[in-house]
């Protein structure tokens, strides 16, 4: 996991980037002018907000969140189709149920992303991290966190905790490298 | 052609969002009908903006983008909410259904 980007007065380089591009999308335009003014609203904004953030770490490998982030679309159609079958099918046969997930994820911002993806893909929705931060004694880390979730149609809770960890977390965690 | 298009997108797009609806009405519990609205809406709301951004692009001169924004600002917003809902119905304890299985990993809260 690293917090420090390569170029001091480039401190969050995705950051920027997303700048840059929502900036674009707002104008709705490609003109040179807004160009300009979206590269300078890029590097501008991180460098004046940057004292008043907690460091994130950074995405060491771009092309392996890319693909990441293909993969975790296409599930999401899939996931609609998915929860719509089940919605619209018996609901007496459904079995819910809530499902704990041992977390190898350290740091929060990771462990959020994590969370998110669950809620949006097949059937489930993440409902909470374990310990409690307010169970623990200032400042201190726990040793081994959890995240609990609920699942709509619950038939194999190894098999899906198996597939949360392989398709979900171990990309991620490649990612941030923590 | 993309008259048709459109329809095609607006039609998935209004069946899905009548799904999670649907959802929200039949299922038994408050944490099962947290799934309907959670994701069956999200793919609805895509290809509604996506058909937004082909009629809007056939309309004026140059592509219309600004349905993309929308689409990621929903896709961050979506889960965040969903994870809001069901921690605080975990910590008003609420009644999940008979069958539900795994409730001993529920932690009581300080």
């Amino acid at each position: 996991m690293r917090l420090e980007a390569r170029f001091a007065w480039l401190p969050t380089p995705f950051r920027s980037l997303m700048l840059f591009c929502v900036w674009l999308l707002l104008n709705n335009s490609l003109s040179a002018g807004h160009i300009l003014l979206g590269l300078i609203l890029a590097i501008v904004i991180p460098l004046a907000t940057q004292p008043f953030r907690t460091k994130q770490p950074l995405i060491l490998k771009p092309g392996l969140a890319i693909r990441h982030l293909f993969l975790v679309l296409y599930d999401i159609i899939t996931a609609n189709v998915q929860v719509a079958l089940l919605i619209l099918g018996p609901t007496k046969r459904l079995k819910p149920g809530f499902v704990k997930v041992p977390l190898d994820l350290s740091h929060s911002m990771p462990i959020t992303i994590l969370a998110s993806t669950v809620s949006l893909t097949p059937g489930t929705v993440s409902a909470e991290v374990y310990p409690w931060r307010e169970s623990l004694p200032d400042g201190s880390k726990p040793e081994k966190r959890y995240l609990l979730i609920h699942v709509l149609n619950l038939e194999d809770e190894d098999a899906l905790i198996q597939t949360i960890k392989q398709r979900y977390e171990a990309p991620l965690k490649e990612i941030f490298e923590c | 052609m993309s008259e048709w298009i459109i329809s095609i997108l607006l039609l998935i797009g209004g069946f899905f969002v009548l799904v999670g609806s649907i959802g929200l009405v039949k299922m038994p519990d408050f944490f099962m009908r947290l799934h309907g609205p959670t994701k069956a809406t999200t793919l609805g709301m895509a290809s509604l903006l996506t058909a937004a951004m082909i009629y809007f692009s056939q309309l004026q001169t140059g592509i219309s983008a600004k349905e993309v924004l929308i689409s990621i600002f929903l896709l961050l917003t979506a889960p965040i909410s969903g994870y809001m809902l069901i921690k605080s119905a975990i910590h008003h304890k609420l009644k999940s259904i008979e069958r539900t299985s795994g409730k001993g990993n529920i932690e009581d809260d300080v």
